[in-house]
């Protein structure tokens, strides 16, 4: 079982991905230079967060051109998971990825600090481990993660299921308060429409160590390992 | 023949503006009070080689939608002129 992060110019939660899965999941992982036209053999692909290309124009904008972008497409058009994290998910919405647009926090601040955000979908490679409407803690760190989908998108992300976050209070319950951002409906995380493409702000990365305040962040990389375990298995009988 | 492109890339309508909303909120502090709608955008400017504004246009399009904005959440216009003049 294989983990490729990538790593874009302004990356910098990469080395927090890469730490977490091969210092406390003990897996194998490798970093993929943004320039490579092939990714190789992965199983799961991680864009990490970061200020790619310093934010130039919108975030994610530039990154979204990258070679490697190319490969991630094909990957995620097979079926590969890809997580985007914060600057990844910024880049998964830039390139059509995944739905919807994150841009400027609506009171303007670059916001750091822990958030509660609420699983409303436990049917993805991503999420299976966590039961429905568990709430996880996790950081935010970032100045446009307002998400944003016109409203017929909205109504086909709610009737496709492919809200999988929401920033909620301690007990799971969606409010204006628990909302860092301003994003609609308090959406913190989204999928594709076959659900192997996830996004979300929060950084589970961040959350895997008790060191850090939270390990919830976990169950986000024990779901698709069991959901890559799970595949393995089925490939060997 | 070179062509100037001035680009224009503005959140659409329903989207709202938290610059536009706080630079609205200043400029009412410093006693304009008739202002409204402040909307704040970007400003792209560019020059490109094509044969005639036809073919200058359809570039400059082409570059709008899939790089200067993001069409989910903006809309773009632009002005050409020739270079130099």
């Amino acid at each position: 079982m294989k983990f490729g992060v990538i790593v874009f110019p302004g990356s910098n939660c990469d080395l927090d991905a890469y730490h977490l899965v091969r210092d406390v999941l003990k897996k194998e992982v490798e970093y993929i230079h943004y320039s490579e036209k092939s990714i190789g053999r992965q199983d799961v692909i991680i864009l990490p967060g970061g200020f790619t290309y310093g934010d130039y124009l919108r975030s994610g904008a530039i990154a979204r051109f990258s070679p490697v972008m190319n490969a991630i497409a094909e990957f995620a058009d097979k079926g590969g998971p890809v997580l985007g994290i914060c600057n990844g998910f910024q880049v998964l919405t830039e390139a059509g990825l995944l739905p919807g647009a994150l841009y400027r926090n609506h009171h303007l601040q670059f916001r750091c600090e822990q958030v509660f955000v609420r699983v409303d979908n436990n049917s993805l490679p991503f999420t299976l481990s966590a039961s429905l409407g568990k709430v996880l803690e996790m950081p935010v760190a970032h100045g446009d993660g307002s998400y944003y989908a016109p409203p017929e998108l909205l109504e086909e992300l709610k009737a496709n299921d492919q809200i999988v976050f929401r920033y909620t209070d301690q007990n799971g319950d969606v409010t204006p308060q628990a909302n860092p951002n301003g994003s609609l409906e308090n959406i913190a995380g989204v999928c594709n429409r076959v659900g192997n493409v996830v996004g979300l702000m929060p950084h589970p990365e961040r959350a895997g160590e008790k060191v850090l305040g939270s390990r919830h962040g976990l169950i986000i990389f024990k779901s698709i390992i069991s959901y890559l375990t799970g595949r393995e298995v089925v490939r060997n009988v | 023949m070179q062509w100037k492109a001035k680009v224009e890339v503005t959140l659409k309508k329903a989207v709202l503006d938290p610059q536009g909303a706080a630079v609205e909120k200043s400029l009412r502090a410093l006693g304009y009070d008739e202002v409204s709608e402040v909307r704040v955008g970007k400003y792209i400017e560019l020059n490109l080689e094509a044969n005639d504004r036809e073919e200058a246009a359809a570039r400059v399009e082409d570059m709008s939608r899939r790089l200067l904005s993001n069409p989910v959440i903006e809309d773009y216009s632009y002005v050409l002129q020739e270079a130099g003049l």
